[in-house]
């Protein structure tokens, strides 16, 4: 297994991973995995469940520390700063790398609350602020013109595909720099898909995107690099339009091609 | 190295479009050795064969571009599947050119007939048969490359193909020697000149295909490239 840096070139790195080694107790998850994720491009894991994809977004803003017996060992590197050892507070961390999970998880509250929650822990803002955060969050996550006559309604009054918007405008209203998605799409039908996707793409203009997807052709669609990862090895991380067209891996081209098995 | 997909349904569909440009190419590959027989035999009756084929090829072109979308919508393809769909299209697009130039041939050799043109003349029909020959020769390589997806037959194609080009800049010399000793062949050589540029333009058709097998396997786009460099990339050991 090649273990050098991989390099996008031409791009400036937002989180950079240096041999990064990650156990669930005895289980080695994440083998040496060396790589740079560029900024403000939407940079994409793909692989077969159990390659280490959800592990290394876990990782990212060491949301693992929230378990004992699982520990990394390594450096991932947040605009040169170590963030596995940084001495900054956890939450200060995961305000800089947001995450939106699987299944969208609103909290038991309004719309407008499940986005003012967050940002009150780190921002004193006066109301008239607040209500101009709420909305240019929900207006960034393609959910305003849906939801501005309801407010104060509960977050899961919402659709599934709502529901995930919400979270994603929840996680961008405290202005992180990273937005870590993990399989954002996979409970949501194929309209909630495209518009997540056409957010995703919005998105990037602002922050650094990293997103988990099992959806191969979600990758394509939606990354400007992918990484391929198996068996906790990163394979192979290139631009996607090569990765897909011409792989440099006969691994890589077996599990795009669906000849993995 | 995995040769399966998951899903034998996306295998048989494209072993099933790869034997159905295969079967093509043969019924091409045949319309132009038959259209050479048709000129050197003056057999008015071959060449109207060769025409009738042609629209049994140009129907088979459309057919497998209707497949080839269908697969592409259904299975979104990636990699070398992709890369192998690509080639499928432009590899048709090239046979069905040389259908046409079969057909080509096939229409000159009657109007050869209709003017009264025959054997007698002593034309230089078997020059032009030697270099129908290599240019048929050059698409059953191809062809034989494209089945079992062969870089190093593809690249003895794009080696042989100046050898063709040679072949028709000599005949281009001897036809006019004919012209000019004997000025009552010169309509029917401008004839052969047209018939002589047809088979090279099969062997450029080869040529195409030859490349387009070097794409599907390496992922390497070796149009306009020299032969060197294409050898080059057909020694390249990555994948």
């Amino acid at each position: 297994m090649d273990t050098r840096v991989q390099v996008a070139a031409g791009e400036s790195p937002k989180l950079s991973v240096r041999d990064l080694n990650f156990y669930y107790g005895g289980f080695h998850a994440l083998k040496k995995i060396n790589l740079e994720i560029p900024e403000r491009k939407v940079t994409a894991f793909i692989g077969p469940s159990g390659c280490g994809k959800s592990t290394l977004l876990r990782v990212f803003n060491r949301m693992f520390e929230l378990y004992p017996e699982q520990r990394a060992e390594g450096a991932v590197l947040l605009d040169g700063e170590d963030i596995l050892t940084s001495k900054l507070d956890i939450s200060l961390i995961r305000a800089k790398i947001g995450m939106v999970f699987q299944k969208p998880t609103p909290f038991p509250m309004s719309i407008y609350e499940n986005i003012a929650f967050g940002v009150r822990l780190f921002e004193a803002l006066p109301r008239a602020e607040m209500d101009e955060r709420v909305e240019w969050a929900l207006k960034k996550a393609a959910l305003w013109n849906e939801a501005r006559d309801k407010l104060s309604q509960s977050g899961s009054s919402l659709s599934g595909g709502q529901q995930q918007r919400l979270c994603i405008a929840r996680g961008i209203a405290i202005k992180p720099e990273v937005l870590l998605l993990d399989e954002p799409c996979s409970a949501l039908d194929p309209i909630s898909t495209g518009k997540i996707e056409e957010l995703i793409h919005e998105l990037k203009s602002d922050y650094t995107v990293v997103i988990v997807t099992h959806n191969m052709q979600q990758a394509a669609r939606c990354s400007d690099y992918t990484a391929y990862m198996y068996l906790g090895d990163l394979v192979e991380f290139g631009p996607t339009a090569e990765l897909f067209m011409k792989p440099k891996k006969r691994d890589t081209e077996d599990y795009i091609t669906g000849r993995f098995g | 190295m995995n040769d399966k997909h998951l899903s034998t349904q996306f295998d048989a569909e494209l072993s099933g479009i790869s034997n159905r440009v295969l079967e093509m190419g043969g019924l091409v590959e045949s319309q132009v050795a038959q259209s050479v027989y048709a000129l050197t035999q003056f057999s008015g009756e071959t060449a109207t064969q060769v025409l009738r084929a042609e629209e049994r090829v140009n129907a088979m072109e459309v057919e497998i571009d209707r497949d080839l979308s269908a697969i592409i919508a259904r299975r979104q393809p990636t990699a070398r599947d992709l890369r192998l769909l690509i080639a499928i299209s432009k590899t048709i697009a090239n046979l069905e050119r040389v259908g046409d130039e079969a057909a080509r041939i096939a229409r000159t050799v009657q109007r050869l007939i209709n003017t009264g043109v025959s054997s007698r003349m002593r034309l230089p029909v078997a020059d032009l048969s030697f270099e129908a020959d290599l240019a048929i020769a050059q698409l059953r390589k191809a062809l034989d490359a494209f089945a079992r997806l062969d870089t190093a037959h593809a690249l003895e194609v794009l080696r042989a193909d100046d050898q063709i080009d040679r072949e028709f800049d000599g005949l281009m010399r001897k036809l006019i020697t004919y012209m000019m000793e004997d000025p009552r062949t010169i309509s029917a050589s401008i004839d052969l000149i047209f018939v002589a540029k047809a088979i090279e333009r099969v062997g450029d058709h080869a040529k195409n295909l030859a490349e387009a097998i070097i794409y599907v396997v390496k992922g390497t786009d070796v149009r306009h490239t020299s032969v060197e460099a294409v050898a080059e990339a057909v020694a390249d050991t990555v994948l």
